[in-house]
């Protein structure tokens, strides 16, 4: 045995290296229960009020998605409504070719996925801020070609087929269950990936880009998985939005308005952690339905608090939680204890 | 002879889109920010003109000459109270807080002036024109074009001329260094940010008067101005007004083929130089 190997283990067995704290195994079985009680709720409760948690639904997941790219891939992109858009269209289209519409949702993910690879190499081309405006640049191009496309109803958009024969007691209740198995899955998604070898390059990609690449880090590989699942997240999102509206307009799903709010739920609830989204979409849905009834003003309020928090507190509100408690729901790093040193 | 008719109404257009993206040219040449809410700046202005016209009854020369340096004012305003702080806590601190912005400003006019389109009436000027041989020339776009040349020929001396512009394009290229040799960076930055709201706020009110506007207006415009900043060349005030051209006279002759290809052509004309030169096509210098 050399001396490096003697030193090292004496090393590991100086510290003790863990995943979870004991926190989070509690908290684990609380949102297990949270997961089981809401997929039970169709049986529960009337419909308006899975319908309203559809909504809830979807931004959770496409703000956990926004979270995903710039939180941890540091990029900043104000043009993921391309693939919300893209995942709505390919539900449509692919409805009209016999598809289940339900199924046809995580087959919009995956259409999202090859439409993402090409616009990629062109979004890479810019850097940082300019990534920004880039990406909305190529959101408009696409909903510019998508409404020349006749076949998926130009300008007005389009109504989804296969679906009227359904009881709309059942196409609610599945409805909702596929929105919260987008949820589940873009959360723990998420979570899979952040803790395996992906989700240590990127933190160090983000934290320092520099050393990380001279490391031997593969910075533009490990940017464009996380550009990818961000992608197909989305479009699954998109879908999901089309099953739930039976209906898609080209303006609408296309609009930078969808940017606007994961950027607000990403950044209220706390950029950079899995709990963040969770946390920023019950805020931001909460300031919704309470301000309903005083038009755009939510927006306003929204973006002011927005501004604040990224102004004065850049950890949001899960960050205050976290530097309060300790308390990590899913968590990506590791605790690190020191032993007794022998 | 229509399609020269075309080529001479982009080009003058390109002008107008030129002027109104020196602003973003400027403001990311001088402190890294893009601002995201730069078109909606441009819209409140023209909404600012409207409800000054509207309301005083003055002349539209009156509220130009008010307008341009209130948002001057407004611009220093700004990037010491808002930008200066978040530009400390890195770049995605100040992209949140511009979108934030634009995001407010867009619905506060929503509330205010409903979503209702608007134009800005200027007279018979707005329509009048000339012949040139076979080419209608309309008096607004050559002055509105003439008026961003003069625009841009002035930030250009004011840039290499005065002490204080040779302090901006220092502070451009060297914070630290520019700091340290007597520089107050945040003077510099307000400076450059006043420029960057007066052009803004010129260019809304010629968008005003040429063409209509709602609160919506604005993210689209911004990506006119991105367009034009990224087709020119980053930092380089003359590729700006080069790229501003490139997209003015690209809409006007995609617009001559289809009237529905008027934007797509401006984007795929962007995604090209993107995908084939993404360093512009006048790359160099900053500021």
């Amino acid at each position: 045995m050399t001396l490096s190997h003697l030193l090292s283990e004496r090393a590991a067995a100086a510290v003790d290296v863990r995943r979870a704290a004991r926190t989070s195994k509690v908290s684990g079985g609380v949102l297990l229960a949270l997961v089981v009680l809401l997929a039970a709720l169709p049986y529960v409760v009337f419909s308006d009020v899975t319908d309203t948690l559809v909504n809830f639904f979807v931004l959770v997941a496409l703000a956990g998605m926004w979270n995903l790219l710039a939180g941890f891939g540091g990029l900043v992109s104000v043009g993921q409504q391309a693939f919300i858009g893209i995942g709505a269209y390919s539900v449509i289209a692919l409805a009209d070719l016999g598809v289940q519409p339900y199924l046809a949702v995580p087959l919009a993910a995956l259409t999202c996925v090859v439409f993402a690879v090409p616009t990629s190499w062109l979004a890479f081309r810019l850097r940082g801020d300019y990534f920004a405006v880039g990406t909305w640049v190529i959101a408009e191009v696409y909903r510019l070609l998508v409404v020349r496309i006749d076949a998926l109803g130009g300008a007005s958009g389009k109504g989804l087929s296969g679906l009227s024969g359904l009881d709309p007691a059942l196409r609610g209740a599945l409805t909702y269950w596929v929105a919260l198995t987008l949820t589940l899955a873009t959360v723990g998604g998420c979570y899979l990936l952040l803790r395996g070898r992906v989700g240590l390059s990127l933190m160090a990609v983000r934290d320092e880009e520099t050393a990380a690449s001279a490391a031997g880090i593969d910075v533009t590989r490990a940017k464009r998985i996380v550009y990818l699942v961000s992608a197909a997240g989305c479009g699954a999102a998109g879908g999901v939005i089309t099953v739930s509206s039976l209906s898609v307009n080209p303006d609408a799903i296309f609009n930078v308005q969808w940017s606007a709010y994961m950027i607000f739920i990403v950044v209220i609830g706390g950029i950079g952690f899995i709990e963040g989204p969770l946390i920023g979409a019950v805020v931001f849905f909460a300031l919704q339905q309470l301000l309903a009834d005083f038009g755009s003003w939510y927006l306003v309020i929204l973006g002011v608090v927005g501004i604040a928090a990224a102004r004065w507190l850049p950890g949001g509100l899960w960050g205050l939680v976290r530097d309060r408690t300790g308390l990590s729901l899913f968590p990506v790093g590791y605790h690190v204890r020191t032993g007794d040193v022998r | 002879m229509q399609w020269i008719n075309a080529l001479v109404q982009g080009l003058l257009l390109g002008g107008l889109y030129a002027l109104f993206a020196t602003g973003l040219s400027l403001m990311f040449g001088v402190m890294r920010i893009v601002n995201l809410a730069h078109g909606d700046l441009a819209v409140v202005a023209s909404f600012l003109a409207l409800a000054l016209v509207g309301g005083t009854g003055l002349p539209l020369w009156v509220v130009i000459v008010v307008t341009v340096p209130l948002f001057a004012l407004l611009g220093y305003l700004t990037q010491r109270v808002l930008l200066q702080g978040s530009l400390s806590s890195g770049p995605m601190a100040t992209l949140l807080v511009t979108f934030g912005l634009s995001i407010v400003l867009q619905n506060v006019l929503l509330e205010i002036f409903s979503a209702d389109t608007r134009t800005l009436d200027s007279g018979s000027f707005a329509t009048s024109s000339f012949h040139l041989g076979p080419i209608t020339v309309g008096w607004l776009p050559l002055v509105t074009f003439l008026l961003a040349g003069a625009v841009l020929a002035g930030i250009g001396v004011f840039l290499s001329r005065t002490g204080l512009g040779r302090m901006l394009r220092a502070s451009s290229d060297d914070r630290e260094t520019a700091s340290l040799v007597g520089a107050d960076s945040r003077h510099v930055y307000g400076v450059a940010t006043a420029i960057a709201f007066a052009t803004v706020a010129l260019a809304g009110l010629m968008f005003a008067v040429r063409s209509s506007f709602d609160p919506a207006t604005g993210p689209s415009r911004l990506i006119f101005a991105f367009e034009a900043v990224v087709i020119g060349g980053l930092g380089s005030l003359w590729g700006t007004l080069l790229g501003g051209i490139v997209l003015g006279v690209t809409q006007s002759i995609g617009s001559q083929i289809d009237p529905a290809m008027t934007l797509l052509a401006g984007h795929l004309v962007f995604l090209a130089v993107l995908a084939f030169r993404p360093q512009g096509l006048l790359a160099g210098r900053t500021a």
